[in-house]
């Protein structure tokens, strides 16, 4: 296991808590707004830009070895390859 | 890699150890792998038995049209429960649970997984899942009569204890999900010196494809389960369109899980295979790397079939074609394996062995089912055939002639290693053939009657089904007959056989190393390995 203790800012913490929170806003903002098939984009969007942000700043995988970052991409993949393929039933029923 | 000494049944390697715990304790609370290994195989024997019983007693109510043994809601728990048993508490954890256990890090050189008291911990989560959903059988409503599917919306509406059961399987995917984590971390961090990624034997390869499933796949069940136990309480609306909701989605979702959840029970059984055919054969697997790359191919392949399972469902055009020919891939990379098997064998010196007996059953039955799925596989075919008994025939080649006899192949080759004893070869044999007359009765004639028309499920049917489905019933009693045979044989040889020693069948991989029982801490000293799995001539044991 390797050791290291990295530090985030406050000032990065508090960047991203801002930025989670104007993203929030605009979740609730795009609920309000029909785009017909393109709603579902646009929240599994808003939905993926701040869960990486998340699990990149939060919880640290910005800073861990790229094989964590691959078997989270490979993970990640695969949950996109699942919604897409059921969307490929939704949108086309 | 030296033989090791035999141990007398006064050194009983690990079976001895003493720890802080002793009797039922020092195994309930055991950390060490093999010990948990066989907590998971002896449950797991267990509710065998018990979705057998269940199987035998439904196949004798269907002996005839009409009542003949239980009414129509008992017939309904009856197969809910064979299933139910049968999918989460016998397949899905029988090889990779049990023998994984046992053997994975025995295969790696290491003397345990890399968490082992997360592995106790899955264990007991499966223990607990396993009570709560036997548990759901006597309280509440009643028994669950969904089928082991639990559609809506008929899951939300009944009366019967479907919330628990739920709940059962919710904690039994958790432990299946632990013991993946568990397999990947141990294979990338706990190789021996000397065991490269090309040196892995191919079982190692198939927990590891196997474990990626368990890991991505799982949760999704999970999540299932817990929206239906949303919608069941609060009555959200999820799955009911008149509320805004969509009952395909339950489907889309619970084959997400269950289809990938086919191939966690079928991979490690191919494992157990690749491992038991070239022993028997005296040669080196046929194309290593072929049959590496075809576990991973099959792993992610199969994570993207999951709405073959939904052609008649009314799901949209478009995924059907999609889905049907996504199905069709997966074809590819199990022909693979089929070939390579086949190729091992050919111009071998072959013994015919009971493990050997298992696998070679394994090739011809599990490619009936292969094949007969691809039947199910094409849309067009499907639509006449969905829900009839050619589909019940169908995965019950795949999954009790597949999976089921690798088990009993990994049972008749691996035990001896666990117990240092051997059971009476003679009656392996018999049971053998026994076990494999009645398979292919059992399950053929169910295949026959399902494209003549009945459908599955079914309490009662029409007249002309009567010849076939009687057929299909003694079958089953001759198969129950091979099965009681085969594990009186198996517990009888466990603690009362002859003693073996260290590598009674000439295997070439890390576990034939060590005495019959393994020591508690498997290797005396780090092994090191300098040849490939199946390099018999340089293992020194041709």
């Amino acid at each position: 296991m390797t050791k290291h203790e990295h530090i985030v800012s406050y000032k990065t913490i508090i960047t991203v808590w801002l930025l989670l929170l104007v993203l929030t806003g605009v979740t609730v903002g795009a609920s309000r707004i029909d785009l017909g098939a393109l709603n579902i984009w646009v929240a599994l969007g808003i939905a993926a830009t701040k869960s990486s942000l998340v699990i990149s700043i939060f919880m640290h995988m910005k800073y861990e070895s790229p094989v964590f970052k691959l078997f989270l991409l490979i993970a990640l993949s695969v949950l996109a390859i699942f919604v897409g393929l059921t969307l490929i039933d939704v949108l086309y029923r | 890699m030296a033989n090791a000494t035999t141990h007398t049944p006064a050194n009983r390697g690990f079976l001895e150890k003493s720890g802080r715990y002793g009797g039922i304790f020092s195994w309930i609370f055991s950390t060490d792998h093999k010990r948990i290994g066989l907590l998971y195989f002896w449950c797991i024997v267990a509710f065998f038995l018990i979705g057998s019983l269940l199987g035998a007693l439904i196949r004798l109510e269907l002996f005839a049209p009409g009542r003949t043994i239980m009414g129509a809601q008992t017939y309904n728990a009856a197969f809910t429960l064979h299933g139910v048993i049968m999918i989460f508490l016998f397949i899905i954890p029988s090889v990779p649970a049990a023998f994984g256990n046992m053997i994975l890090p025995l295969q790696l050189g290491a003397r345990d997984v890399s968490f082992p008291r997360l592995n106790l911990f899955s264990w007991w989560l499966y223990v607990i899942g396993a009570a709560m959903a036997v548990t759901a059988l006597f309280t509440g409503g009643g028994p669950p009569d969904t089928g082991w599917t639990f559609y809506v919306p008929y899951s939300v509406g009944t009366t019967a204890n479907v919330s628990l059961a739920a709940i059962a399987v919710f904690i039994l995917g958790f432990s299946s999900i632990l013991t993946g984590l568990n397999f990947i971390t141990t294979i990338h961090r706990l190789r021996t010196k000397g065991l490269g990624w090309g040196r892995l034997p191919l079982f190692v390869w198939t927990l590891y494809a196997t474990a990626w499933i368990q890991l991505l796949a799982t949760p999704i069940l999970g999540i299932t389960v817990v929206l239906l136990f949303v919608e069941r309480v609060l009555g959200t609306g999820l799955f009911d369109p008149s509320l805004g909701g969509d009952p395909i989605m339950f489907q889309h979702l619970f084959w997400i899980y269950s289809h990938p959840a086919v191939y966690i029970m079928v991979l490690p059984a191919m494992g157990v295979i690749s491992e038991i055919i070239p022993v028997f054969a005296r040669k080196p697997a046929f194309g290593y790397k072929a049959m590496v790359i075809s576990s991973l191919a099959i792993a992610f392949a199969g994570s993207l079939v999951w709405a073959h399972h939904m052609y008649t469902s009314g799901m949209s055009d478009t995924a059907v074609m999609i889905f049907s020919l996504l199905t069709f891939l997966v074809a590819i990379p199990s022909a693979i394996k089929v070939f390579n098997w086949l190729a091992t064998m050919y111009k071998g010196s072959i013994l015919l062995d009971p493990p050997m007996l298992y696998a070679l059953s394994f090739i011809l039955l599990f490619s009936i089912g292969g094949l007969t799925g691809l039947v199910l596989g094409s849309a067009a075919t499907d639509v006449s055939v969905h829900d009839t008994h050619f589909v019940v025939g169908h995965f019950h080649y795949t999954m009790f002639g597949g999976t089921g006899m690798a088990f009993f192949g990994a049972m008749h080759y691996w035990l001896p290693k666990i117990y240092g004893r051997m059971y009476n070869k003679k009656i392996a044999t018999i049971a053998w053939v026994t076990i494999f007359v009645g398979i292919n009765v059992v399950y053929m004639s169910m295949m026959v009657v399902g494209v003549q028309g009945m459908p599955r499920r079914y309490y009662d049917y029409l007249p002309e089904f009567t010849a076939l489905n009687r057929v299909s019933t003694c079958g089953a009693w001759v198969l129950v007959t091979g099965l009681l045979m085969m594990f009186v044989n198996i517990f009888y040889g466990t603690f009362r056989g002859k003693s073996v020693g260290s590598n009674p069948w000439g295997g070439a991989t890390l576990e034939w190393t060590v005495s019959s029982p393994p020591p508690p801490e498997n290797f005396e000293e780090e092994p090191v390995v300098t040849h490939g799995p199946y390099d018999f001539k340089k293992a020194g044991v041709v």
